[in-house]
């Protein structure tokens, strides 16, 4: 099929940057979406341009670096789905797609869809942990833990940190990223020593790196590939309030 | 070339805790003096430079992605092994080293092996400490699921996304030693060259690759830990950014490159289907827990597989291997997929392709069952495939999946070149001529959390390490090297680009040096890669420039360095005139058909030495014998 593509291309952080077109008449239906997108640079480096920068890596939906904004919606149209294992079998004939980086002050453009994400490891660095040095673990039964706890903290933790929660928020806010690891590591035995210090400490780098503040948009949720849900939010809200007063 | 392989002497029960009796020991004001680069931040690199850290040295990470959380050990799906007999079902760490070294057909080293499932166990208690939410049963204790090559269940899991969960454990251990200020991480800088000085490794050269400056950096020691091969072969399960080109690197600046040819394929993927496919995917190979596989036993039977009654269908795993059935290790597995698939029953368009079948443990557990254990595996299948598994059975084929060759290192996990330590799948240890399933990230563990931490302390206390700076004429030379090469690339202007030929080059290794091997064909695949790599250097288009992010010269790179590990990959199949493991010769088989040792006469390491590439690739073999105190080398049989 034959697919008209509106691509956004900036040389670098300082370059204003802005939309171009390509007409691709050669899309297979059961492509990935990332795979059109090799195609395209293949016929563009063919011509003598410059293909379009892009990140991926695992192309399997797990290592989370490859959002991109697709018809203003953060990894394209299907729910639950990375912008890598989004397929061409959901579009038809003559579509035309836009395609940009994931926007926000916090996640500067590297190039063309490429950013800077750097903000969310400084997040983590912040206490995104349980301090447990090597070797002086206890033996992993002697800390039971509910299944259904454990089931819980572990949809938490399958956040892929692709950042298309911020992409997606009028905001800017990273809170869902925030708060899927808090919700993760503050509910399970391990986690509870460091609770207060690890809410306060990632909440307040969250604000210093420049992302927004969390007004229940929910336009997060819709978008996120692995299904976090708000309701992290609410409790990293307690959590926090109850960790300062 | 010195492989000395420093095995301890002593029973092998007390090898290691006499190695670490013995050990010297770097006092925690001296730590602070030194440091150390790590290469590579999946769960070999990343425990390894928080465990380092911890310590008290100074460590620096890089990693090609924009985090250390993104390694390709962020996609391991099945699990992780550990002796901890949890379900009472007589495992032990006996059992555990004697598995592996079985299901690697006897071409490990027993004392590395042994250790590696000594260690399996304080793995589990360190990732379960650092809150990685493994599967649990009701009573709230882990639970376990089986894997192929093993009659005992050892496997922990978190549910269909284990790498992801220990990865992100080790990488939030290292996130907080980088902002306790004891790791400087460098995320999308990539590694293209070594620095040795007097005969040691002290540091590294890298590209940005945002800005795409060359970079110097030095260090007392430099441990690399950047992964597997797998994506010489192009199409594979790898993440696509995998590659040898750190580990190549290194091997031409004198380490020693250990068994290249011993590639696994694994048995559980999702077929190709065309040609502009990027990468395969891989299905967990615990589906064949309850997955049962087959092809019709009638050859172009094209019916609809669910019309296919019970009598015509050809469960050939489990005719064949009574005791292991569908379980068989991966080399068995996929080798068997291929047998049916020349005899010409296989499905799907391509016929490349066997069906993995859940009809059976859906009417026997309930469809819900099934979902809750492989629910995310199965919408991944049918987000690709367009095709309901819950319906109708999986097509599946093998495809490339890890490389068990890698850099040669000794007992301390170091290479021949001092200073140069190797961990992970980068390094060619542990796991013989086949890993079975769950055993990799055990292995990147062991060696990131509770091998290396030691081992490059006893090697600090003793080495006589001068102050180098960069601006030592070894970092101008090697930094000029890398710049020359990109400028190389850059400067060729031809007209097919590097996909092409990476494909290109793929097909060749696929078809010659995948999952069975001939002399002929080895011979014939040589010269075509020769040929390929000649015309690649005359003939390759590389777009944009060295100074700004530029993913395409990236991989230029990396396939330039694919094309000369691809030669000595053939060089050494060729060379090994034996089956085993995954390495299948098909001029070396038992009459059934499995692989046949030559214990005799192959029982070593292989271990090539680099000497130059003028139109064909110079290299000179070395021996490291393996010998067998502990265990009797037997035929493998899975019967
Ligand atoms: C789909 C899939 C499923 C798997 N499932 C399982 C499983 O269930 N159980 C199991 O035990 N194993 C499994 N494996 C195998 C296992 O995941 C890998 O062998 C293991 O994760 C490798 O870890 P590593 O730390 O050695 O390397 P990797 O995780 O590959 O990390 C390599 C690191 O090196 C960096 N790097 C590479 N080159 C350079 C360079 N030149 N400069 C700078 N940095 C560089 C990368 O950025 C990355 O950080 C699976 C593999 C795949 C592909
Ligand atoms: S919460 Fe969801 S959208 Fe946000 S970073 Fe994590 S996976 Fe991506
Ligand atoms: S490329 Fe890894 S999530 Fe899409």
């Amino acid at each position: 099929m034959t697919i008209n593509l509106k691509i956004w291309r900036q040389k670098n952080t300082a370059d204003k940057g802005g939309f171009q077109e390509y007409k691709l008449n050669d899309v297979n239906e059961h492509m990935s979406f990332l795979e059109m997108l090799d195609v395209l640079n293949e016929h563009l480096i063919k011509e003598g341009k410059e293909p379009v920068e892009f990140d991926y890596d695992c192309r399997e939906g797990i290592c989370g670096s490859c959002n991109m904004v697709i018809n203003g919606r953060a990894h394209g149209p299907k729910r639950l789905t990375a912008a890598c294992q989004l397929h061409m079998r959901n579009y038809n004939d003559g579509d035309t797609i836009v395609i940009e980086p994931p926007r926000a002050a916090a996640f500067p453009v590297i190039k063309d869809l490429v950013v800077d994400r750097s903000a969310f490891d400084r997040i983590i660095g912040a206490g995104g942990y349980v301090s447990v040095r090597t070797g002086s673990a206890p033996e992993a039964n002697l800390i039971p833990v509910e299944q259904e706890t454990a089931n819980t903290a572990f949809d938490y933790a399958t956040c892929i940190g692709c950042g298309a929660c911020v992409a997606a928020c009028p905001n800017s806010s990273a809170s869902l990223f925030t708060a899927a690891k808090l919700s993760h590591l503050n509910r399970l035995p391990q986690g509870k020593p460091e609770r207060k210090k690890r809410t306060i400490a990632m909440v307040e780098q969250m604000e210093k790196e420049g992302f927004g503040d969390c007004s229940n948009y929910a336009e997060c949720e819709a978008v996120c590939p692995v299904g976090i849900s708000i309701a992290s939010i609410a409790e990293m809200r307690k959590s926090y309030v109850k960790a300062v007063f | 070339m010195n492989l000395d392989s420093k095995v301890p002497s002593g029973p092998l029960e007390e090898k290691w805790s006499n190695y670490l009796r013995d050990i010297k020991l770097v006092s925690p004001n001296n730590k602070r003096k030194h440091k150390i680069i790590v290469v590579g931040t999946g769960l070999a690199g990343a425990s390894a430079a928080a465990s380092l850290a911890e310590l008290g040295y100074n460590v620096e990470t890089f990693c090609i992605q924009d985090s250390a959380r993104r390694a390709h050990s962020i996609a391991a799906q099945g699990g992780i092994n550990a002796a901890k007999n949890y379900q009472n079902d007589g495992d032990s760490v006996w059992r555990l080293f004697y598995d592996t070294i079985k299901g690697g057909d006897y071409r490990s080293r027993e004392a590395n092996v042994y250790r590696l499932a000594e260690n399996s166990n304080n793995i589990i208690d360190q990732a379960v400490a650092q809150g990685v939410p493994f599967g649990r049963e009701y009573g709230g204790l882990l639970d376990n699921r089986s894997f192929g090559g093993a009659q005992v269940s050892r496997t922990f899991y978190s549910r269909g996304q284990t790498g992801q969960q220990l990865l992100l454990g080790a990488y939030q251990a290292m996130m907080r030693m980088v902002d306790a200020g004891k790791i400087k991480d460098n995320p999308r800088h990539e590694m293209l060259d070594l620095v040795v000085v007097d005969g040691k490794a002290r540091g590294i050269i890298t590209r940005n690759l945002i800005d795409g400056t060359i970079n110097r950096f030095e260090a007392d020691a430099v441990v690399l830990c950047t992964g597997g091969y797998g994506n010489v072969f192009y199409l594979s399960t790898n993440a696509k950014n995998s590659n040898v080109t750190a580990a190549w690197r290194c091997h031409k600046r004198g380490a020693a490159f250990a068994n290249p040819c011993f590639v696994q394929i694994h048995p559980t993927c999702i077929p190709v289907s065309g040609d502009y496919q990027s990468k395969l995917t891989l299905m967990s190979e615990s589906l064949r827990n309850d997955g049962r596989v087959w092809v019709p036993r009638k050859k172009g039977d094209d019916r609809h597989p669910n019309d296919i009654p019970e009598e015509e269908r050809f469960y050939y795993l489990e005719e064949r291997y009574p005791s292991f059935g569908n379980l068989v290790p991966r080399d068995v597995a996929s080798r068997n997929a291929k047998m049916v698939t020349d005899d010409g029953l296989g499905v799907g368009d391509t016929g490349l392709a066997v069906y993995l079948d859940f009809r059976d443990a859906i009417k026997r557990d309930g469809e819900d069952a099934i979902r809750a254990r492989y629910g995310n595996l199965f919408d991944m299948y049918q987000n690709i495939t367009d095709e309901n598994p819950y319906k109708q059975p999986m097509k599946i084929f093998p495809a490339v999946h890890y490389t068990m060759g890698g850099l040669w290192v000794d007992y301390n996990l170091m290479s021949n070149i001092p200073g140069l330590f190797v961990a992970g799948e980068a390094n060619f240890s542990d796991h013989g001529a086949n890993r079975l399933g769950a055993s990799a990230l055990m292995q990147g563990l062991s060696d990131g959390y509770f091998i290396i931490p030691y081992t490059i302390g006893n090697y600090i206390a003793d080495a006589d390490l001068e102050e180098v700076s960069t601006e030592h004429k070894s970092f101008g030379e090697a930094a000029s090297a890398s710049q020359k090469q990109l400028d190389k690339l850059l400067s060729v202007k031809g007209d097919k680009t590097v996909i092409e030929f990476h494909r290109e080059l793929g097909k060749i290794m696929w078809d010659s040096v995948g999952i069975s091997r001939s002399k002929e064909g080895l011979e014939n695949a040589i010269e075509k890669i020769r040929a390929l790599r000649e015309e690649f250097w005359q003939n390759v288009r590389v777009p944009g420039e060295a100074n700004y992010y530029n993913k395409y010269l990236e991989f230029a790179a990396r396939v330039a360095d694919f094309f000369e590990l691809a030669e000595l990959m053939a060089i050494d199949a060729l060379d090994r005139d034996e089956s085993c493991g995954c390495h299948l010769r098909d001029e070396f088989q038992t009459e059934e058909g499995e692989a046949l040792r030559n214990d005799e006469e192959y029982s070593f390491v292989s271990a090539w030495e680099y000497l130059g590439v003028n139109g064909k690739l110079e290299t000179k073999l070395h021996k490291e014998d393996l010998e067998f105190e502990f265990v009797e080398l037997k035929q493998r049989s899975y019967k």
